[in-house]
């Protein structure tokens, strides 16, 4: 599974993008999300609070609880402030 | 004609209008966002701006916005044209276009679109104001004017 970072959750992690292969138990972003923040200090604090972050599965903007199954690309994100 | 745009390059209003006008319809309506020089928490003005997005979702989702607006308000065009990368306070960020037969739709959909870009597609600010620079908080006032045209 590719992970794309954006913004501080980016500059947090420490890389734009990593490819991961979670057990299959971590089912949905949410349950991503407090997998990936056992891999470093960096993921431990870009992930630490889930309810500052957003992601989009393949591409499309998805609620934290949306399944990963089948998923080829998880981005994880800040709310967006564009325009 | 749907145009989507997103390009570190300065948008050039007059050419965007331009190519839209051509297609000889009766209302023309655009917004234009600039960098403000003084952002959303007062104190010392912005000096720049740094959008970054994410390529390829961020182009699908300007047109799937695009697309919406035009079959609700049967737009004959609409434009969506948002700058990327560093830029200065003054330079435009953002700007939208619609065109239909009459007014009402025009503005509408011109409206729903700036709108609802706020909030559905993905891009974040990156402002730097006295050498510091931090990433801007999104604002609950911007779900809410998108929740307005569901």
């Amino acid at each position: 599974m590719r992970l794309l970072y954006f913004a501080w959750v980016r500059e947090a992690v420490g890389v734009a993008e990593e490819q991961v292969s979670p057990p299959a138990t971590v089912d949905t972003v949410a349950a991503l999300v407090a997998w990936l923040a056992d891999r470093s200090p960096g993921h431990a604090a870009a992930f630490a609070d889930p309810t500052r972050l957003r992601a989009a599965v393949d591409q499309a903007f998805v609620p934290l609880a949306a399944p990963i199954a089948d998923a080829r690309e998880v981005a994880i994100f800040p709310p967006v402030t564009g325009g | 004609m749907i145009r989507v745009v997103v390009s570190p390059d300065p948008i050039d209003v007059a050419a965007e209008l331009a190519a839209v006008e051509a297609g000889g319809i009766g209302a023309v309506a655009s917004f234009t966002g600039l960098v403000r020089a003084d952002a959303d928490t007062g104190g010392g003005g912005v000096e720049t701006l740094e959008l970054e997005h994410y390529p390829g979702a961020t182009e699908a989702a300007l047109t799937r916005l695009v697309q919406e607006a035009t079959a609700r308000w049967s737009l004959a065009a609409a434009t969506v044209v948002h700058r990327v990368g560093p830029m200065r306070a003054g330079e435009r960020i953002v700007l939208v276009v619609a065109a239909a037969a009459h007014r009402t739709a025009a503005l509408d959909a011109c409206h729903y679109l700036i709108d609802r870009l706020k909030t559905d597609a993905p891009f974040w600010k990156r402002e730097t104001r006295g050498g510091e620079s931090r990433w801007v908080e999104a604002r609950a006032g911007d779900d809410a004017a998108a929740a307005r045209w569901r």
